[in-house]
């Protein structure tokens, strides 16, 4: 089963630039896995000790993960997910 | 060098007095590969803080298709600080992740003073950069 997944421009280092790639997984856990068995190193820029790094932002078929699940969240054939780095800062 | 219109430049110094005291945030996009800031696009900041911005994700995505769709990147990020100088914080310098991008600091802490500077944060590192600001002047 097919995932379609936005990569972020940070992260297309890992992805020969590739703005879009494919990847599958029952859950979002299992598609950032597959994602770093194929891009090295790509796992570790989303997921962090087994959770969502703080400032990047994952989003299932538009919804914001944090919102739906999480890494646990169900794929599904032709869902598409998009990872971006969330925008933040600070004068602290 | 960050070259940018007198019209942007007022709009994003405008949108920073009109927040204050909470820290406010966008981007302007730009043709990829052009480095030419030419469209202003103010985000919520979602922290509603005056020591912290985050742009709300799910407006964030809207505006990151937008310019996807249109062959765009963001090609200044700006936000302000409110009781500080304009220079990246700890903070800024950690979340900073478009290589690309001029991020742009305003400061509100003088009411009748601009305090407006650009830099470049890769892996880290912060390089301040001159502003050239283009265009008519439309003030008085």
């Amino acid at each position: 089963m097919a995932i379609e997944v936005r990569i972020p421009t940070i992260l297309r280092n890992l992805t020969d630039d590739a703005k879009v790639v494919e990847g599958k997984g029952d859950t979002l856990a299992e598609l950032f896995t597959d994602l770093d068995s194929r891009y090295p190193g790509i796992g570790a820029r989303i997921v962090e000790n087994g959770k969502l790094r703080r400032f990047i932002n994952v989003y299932l078929n538009d919804e914001d993960v944090r919102f739906v699940g999480g890494l646990e969240a169900e794929l599904k054939d032709g869902d598409n997910v998009t990872v971006l780095p969330a925008v933040a800062g600070g004068s602290l | 060098m960050l070259r940018i219109d007198r019209s942007i430049y007022d709009q994003i110094v405008a949108h920073a007095r009109r927040d204050h005291p909470d820290e406010a945030c966008g981007v302007v996009a730009g043709p990829e590969g052009s480095d030419r800031p030419e469209r202003f696009i103010e985000m919520l900041n979602a922290e509603r803080s005056p020591t912290f911005y985050r742009f709300d994700s799910l407006e964030q995505l809207k505006v990151w298709r937008g310019m996807d769709d249109r062959d765009e990147e963001p090609v200044v990020i700006y936000h302000s600080h409110t009781a500080t100088e304009a220079y990246p914080s700890r903070t800024d310098i950690s979340y900073a992740s478009e290589p690309n991008a001029h991020y742009v600091l305003v400061s509100t802490r003088e009411a009748d003073t601009v305090e407006f500077r650009s830099y470049r944060i890769v892996d880290g590192e912060v390089t301040e950069e001159p502003v050239e600001i283009v265009g008519t002047d439309a003030r008085p």
